[in-house]
Parts: structure tokens; sequence; C-alpha cells
């Protein structure tokens, strides 16, 4: 074991040399030279005293418009979905749009819990349990929607195959529909067991330094007798990057299959095989975007500023810049595409799109995702975090119109021009909208004052990086 | 052989480095290491502590297999022998047409399988009681509970070595073998 070889060969003086300058080139992932006590400190401290007065009042707005949501979510199943703004021609509008929207929203914390952790992007560490908080919200935001458009939603089990009475009666394994419940229920089971896990060092943390009785008795209880020993981290840790090789395809897989809804369609518009990469670069944007909005938020208000540095919001800007990229040339290649491809259905369906009455959906979707992120080249722009924050709103707006224009302009002139119609939504459908940003911030906010927004566990394995005198080791 | 107690001894430190270095040493000094405690993973502890690497990716994939297997079955069986039905004149029992399924179960299936391993393994169970070494162990101390290997040794060289490698507390105590 005394593997301590002196470093006298040329490559060993190298390697140490390298390593020197790197401790001293890498910036801090943490600002402010914090001990791993205080790393405990500052992000329990927000636990453990009474909420603000800013948190009250932002959760019974949340909470307000979540009410309005269930409202109107209970009047169209009691009514039924003829309350929707849905005609013979445009079967498929808001709801789907909303599910698609929401979805995307949902990739960026796996993105960030996984994929970055493949990658070892160690700055992660501080963003990704709010980041995976808000994927399992966004999931669940996003499977209200096809539990209503069901229409009976109390029958929703149905979608699962399982022996019954019925028949014997399978649900169809060929239908691209079908695939979808199995992987947005994956996505959403291995979100919620990734971040559950990752969550249990950090509640050990919480009961070892709780005070009250009731609050100790819970917390013992969901920190299931953590101990800290060596013997569970060895198997944990493996577990954690186990599921993030399981999640990194599943991640990719779960927006290819909700493209494949459109895609294995022959309607032109939809019929294409971009779809899949597309709609994955498109969700992280998008969801990358939504994380940023909400960190800048959230660091501000749970002065998490130290931790959530300027470092991370200018790589994670750097990431919103490359798939916004991806997502632009998308669009581009769909055009250029449907021209090359001679086919006179698909060219009038991307013609319509650009010109034709619901152009403007179309320029507004250019303008929030292709111009815009552009000003994110710039390094001063990513530094500004008043910038950063209205770039992403607009990513935010655009990529739900992006969803819109590929849903609605492709089914609103098909191949009938007497069946030609328009669509647009009904109050009841967008207080159904309302109501599901209402569920994603009750439940983030929640979140924010009952579990630590930062994974301390993790934070506190980097905090040598960058410091010249723990020495950045690994 | 019934052993009624064995004396532990067990050293507290504030830093990765430190327990890093007093692990290698007790190691080298042929000292059993009944267990190391730290706040966070602590990267190269495990070689230091001389474990072998963990089993759990075998559970995944024997886990995430069944699931491959366990979906294939099913959504064969039940397109082309309890429920056939002709659509678009397609094979009954068409492969690629499953595949994401399949894809998605062996996701599932592994993921929580491994998850359930470890939770078992491990013993981190609901309501369970924690038996911390010490109180601030999962805020930032750093713990390594020693023994020694038999009679011979003297028990007072542990005590030596872990004030040799900075400990800031030394407790000792008999802690009942469970084998």
């Amino acid at each position: 074991m005394a593997s301590s070889a002196p470093t006298n060969t040329a490559a060993g003086v190298e390697t140490a040399s390298v390593a020197t300058v790197e401790q001293h080139v890498t910036p801090p992932l943490v600002d402010g030279d914090k001990s791993l006590g205080q790393v405990t400190n500052d992000v329990c401290r927000a636990l453990e005293g009474k909420p603000t007065r800013l948190w009250y009042i932002c959760f019974f707005v949340s909470l307000s418009i979540l009410i309005v949501g269930v409202v109107a979510v209970a009047y169209q199943t009691i009514v039924g979905i003829g309350t929707w703004g849905l005609n013979r021609t445009v079967g498929w509008a808001f709801d789907i749009t909303n599910f698609v929207f929401w979805i995307g929203i949902g990739h960026a914390g796996t993105l960030i819990s996984a994929i970055l952790f493949l990658f070892r992007q160690r700055w992660r560490t501080a963003v990704n349990r709010s980041a995976e908080a808000m994927t399992i919200f966004a999931v669940m935001c996003a499977g209200i929607f096809p539990l209503i458009h069901m229409g009976r939603p109390w029958l929703a089990y149905w979608v699962l195959p399982y022996p019954n009475f019925r028949g014997p009666l399978w649900v169809n394994f060929r239908s691209a529909l079908l695939w979808d419940v199995f992987a947005i229920s994956t996505y959403f089971l291995i979100s919620l067991g990734f971040w559950l896990l990752g969550l249990v060092p950090d509640l050990a943390t919480m009961r070892d330094r709780a005070k009250g009785k009731i609050r100790k008795a819970i917390l013992s209880v969901v920190s299931l007798g953590w101990n800290g020993s060596q013997r569970t981290w060895r198997h944990y840790e493996i577990v954690y990057l186990l599921l993030a090789g399981l999640a990194t395809p599943l991640v990719l897989s779960v927006h290819t299959i909700v493209s494949f809804d459109f895609s294995t369609s022959v309607i032109p518009g939809w019929h294409t095989t971009i779809l899949p990469p597309y709609f994955v670069a498109g969700a992280i944007f998008s969801g990358m975007s939504m994380v940023l909005t909400l960190m800048i938020i959230a660091r501000k208000v749970m002065r998490f500023e130290q931790y959530i540095t300027t470092r991370h919001i200018d790589a994670m800007c750097k990431l919103v810049l490359a798939t916004g990229l991806i997502v632009g040339f998308a669009y581009a290649t769909e055009f250029f595409t449907a021209w090359y491809s001679g086919n006179q259905y698909e060219q009038f369906a991307f013609y319509n799109r650009a010109g034709g009455p619901m152009a403007w959906s179309y320029w507004i979707m250019v303008f929030c995702n292709v111009c815009v992120p552009q000003l994110l080249w710039s390094r001063r722009i990513r530094g500004n975090i008043a910038a950063v924050f209205g770039i992403t709103i607009f990513v935010n707006i655009g990529m739900w119109f992006e969803r819109f224009v590929i849903i609605v302009t492709s089914l609103q002139r098909d191949f009938l021009p007497s069946s030609w119609s328009s669509y647009v939504p009904t109050s009841i459908e967008l207080l159904t909208l309302l109501g599901s940003f209402g569920l994603f911030f009750t439940c983030f906010l929640l979140f924010c004052r009952f579990l630590p927004m930062i994974a301390m566990a993790e934070v506190k394995g980097v905090l040598g990086v960058g410091r010249s005198k723990k020495g950045g080791e690994k | 052989m019934s052993v009624l107690g064995v004396r532990n001894w067990t050293g507290i430190f504030d830093s990765e480095e430190s327990i890093l270095a007093v692990t290698s040493a007790s190691r080298l000094a042929g000292f059993d290491i009944v267990d190391v405690y730290s706040p966070y993973a602590v990267h190269g502890l495990d070689e230091a502590m001389g474990l072998r690497r963990s089993w759990m990716p075998w559970v995944c994939f024997v886990c995430g297999l069944l699931g491959a297997v366990g979906m294939w079955w099913l959504a064969t069986w039940a397109l082309a022998v309890d429920w056939p039905s002709n659509i678009g004149g397609k094979p009954l029992n068409s492969f690629p047409a499953i595949v994401p399924i399949i894809f998605e179960m062996v996701v599932l299936c592994g993921g929580y399988g491994v998850i359930f391993a470890l939770l078992i393994h491990c013993r981190l169970l609901p309501g369970r009681k924690a038996r911390l070494v010490h109180p601030r162990i999962t805020d930032d101390r750093f713990a390594i509970v020693l023994r020694a290997p038999d009679a011979t040794r003297d028990p007072r060289d542990i005590r030596r070595l872990l004030e040799e490698y900075g400990a800031l507390e030394i407790a000792t105590g008999y802690e009942e073998v469970d084998e």
C-alpha cells in the first residue's frame, strides 16, 4: 500500500506541477472560504427559523392560483372536455402543449443530476437538489394534462397493463401513447428515487441538529438511520453512479418518446425524423432556462449567493445557448427538409406555420428561442443577473409557443380546405394552465421551506476545489 | 467461540486529509478498521480501508435484465397470444415496437432494484435508530473506529497512533460483537 512514490521521474514531476497549477487556476466552487460546519449552518438556517413574510406572500399567491386550477379541473371533469376550445380539425391543442411544455421543464433536473454527474461537472452540486425537485414537480404538472384529457380520469389506471375481466383486454403496446405512459411514469419514479436517496444524508444532518421533539422524531423516521458509515457510503456512491448511468439514457428517451406521439403520425409537420433530437434539445433548453429563472430568485431570497455563484449561472447560460442553437438549427432544418422533400403537403404545413393565420405565434417562438439567447454569447451579459433573468423568461415563453406552434399550426389546415379552422383556448383551458403553475410553485415553495435546498453532503465534498491550502484533491 | 465484547477505539478528526491519513496508517499498522464515519463521501477512503468494490452493479444488472425479459414476455404474449389483433397487417409479435417499453422497464427495474438492495443491505430503513459515533458526524466531524486484531497487540498502540495523527477526541469502549 505504500504507493506514495517519490516523484522522481520526469512524468511524475510534471503531473505534480500540473495538479498544483490547477489548484491555483480553478476558481472555488463555493465562495466565502466556508468550513464544513458553516455549510451545514447556512443551509439548515433557512429551514429552522420562521418563514419570512416574502415566503408567506409567495406561498399564498401560489396556493390561490393552485386552487383556481383545481376548480377549473373539477369543472371540466364534471362537465366534460367539451369545455375546451377544440374542434373537429384541431383535436389536440392546449392540454398537449402544456403537457409537452412541463415535461420539457422537467428535463433539466435529471440533466444536471445525472448527465453532468457522469461528465464530472462538479459545479452541479450546488444546484442539483433544487433542479431535481423542479423536475419532479414539473413532471407532476405534466401528468395532470393527459389525465384530464382522458375525460374520465378516475379510469386512468386503464392505461396500465394488468390482468382484467374486460376481455382479456390489453393496452396496445405498439402505440406511441402507451410508450409515453411508460416513459413518463418511469421518469417520474426514477427521478423521485434519485432525489429521495440524495436527501437521506442531508436529512440525517438535519436530524442531528434538530431541537424540537416532533421535528427530531419525523427526521429520524425519514433519515432511515443514516450514520455516515463508510461501509454505507461505499455502496451509496456506486448506487448514485448507477442511477445517474440509468437516468442519462432515460432523460434522452423521455422526450424522444414524447416526440414519437407526433412523429409516428402521418400529419405533415409532425411526421419527421428530426423530431426526437429536436425535442430533446428543446427540453433541455427550456428546462435549463426554468432552472435559471428559479435559481436566480431562490439564491437571492434564501441568501445562497455564495453557493450558487455567478460561475454556476455562467455555466448554465452556456448550456442554454448551446441547446438554443441546436433548437434554432432544427427550425431551419425543418424548413429546408420541407422544401427539399418536394412534398406539397409538407411544404404547405411549413409555409402555413410561418405565414399562415397563426404566424404571430411562430415568430414569437423564433424571436424568443433563436434571437434572444444570442445575447448569451457575451460574457458581460452572462455575468449580469438581471439580464440573464430576462432572457430566461423569454426562453420560457418561447418554448411554450414552440409546442403550441408544432401542435396547432400543423392541425388547423388539414388536407380538406372545407374543414380548415382555427383554435382559441377557452377560459377553462387558460385557468388549467395557470393552475399548473400554481401547483409547481406551491410545491417548490414547500420544498424550499422544509427540505435542504442545497445538497450539503455533496457541496462539502467539493469545498476543497480551487483552494490552495486544502488542495483540490482529484 | 463466544466473545463477550471487544474493545474499540474511536478517534475523532476534523478534516478529510487527516481521516485519509489515519486510515491508511491504521491499515499499515495492522489494526482492524471497524468502520470510518464521515459527513460526506470521501474519495479514496474505501481504498484506504481496503474495502472491495461494491457489488451493487450486479444487482442493478440482474434487476434490469429481469425487467427487460419480463416486459418482452408480457408484451409479446399479450400482443401475439392472449389478445392478438391485426393492426395494419403488421406481424403480431413485432419486436421493434416494444423496444421503447422494454428500455423503460430496464431502467425502472434496474433503478429500483438497486435502490432497495442498498436500503436493505445497509439497513437504511424508516424509523431505524441511528447509532452515531459522534453527535457531529453528519455535520463536520470524521471518525475512525479501530480494534486490535488479537491479544498480542498492545491496545495503547492504537491510542498512540490516533494521537499521532491529531485526533481531537479519543474514546474507548466495549462493543458486543454480532458475529
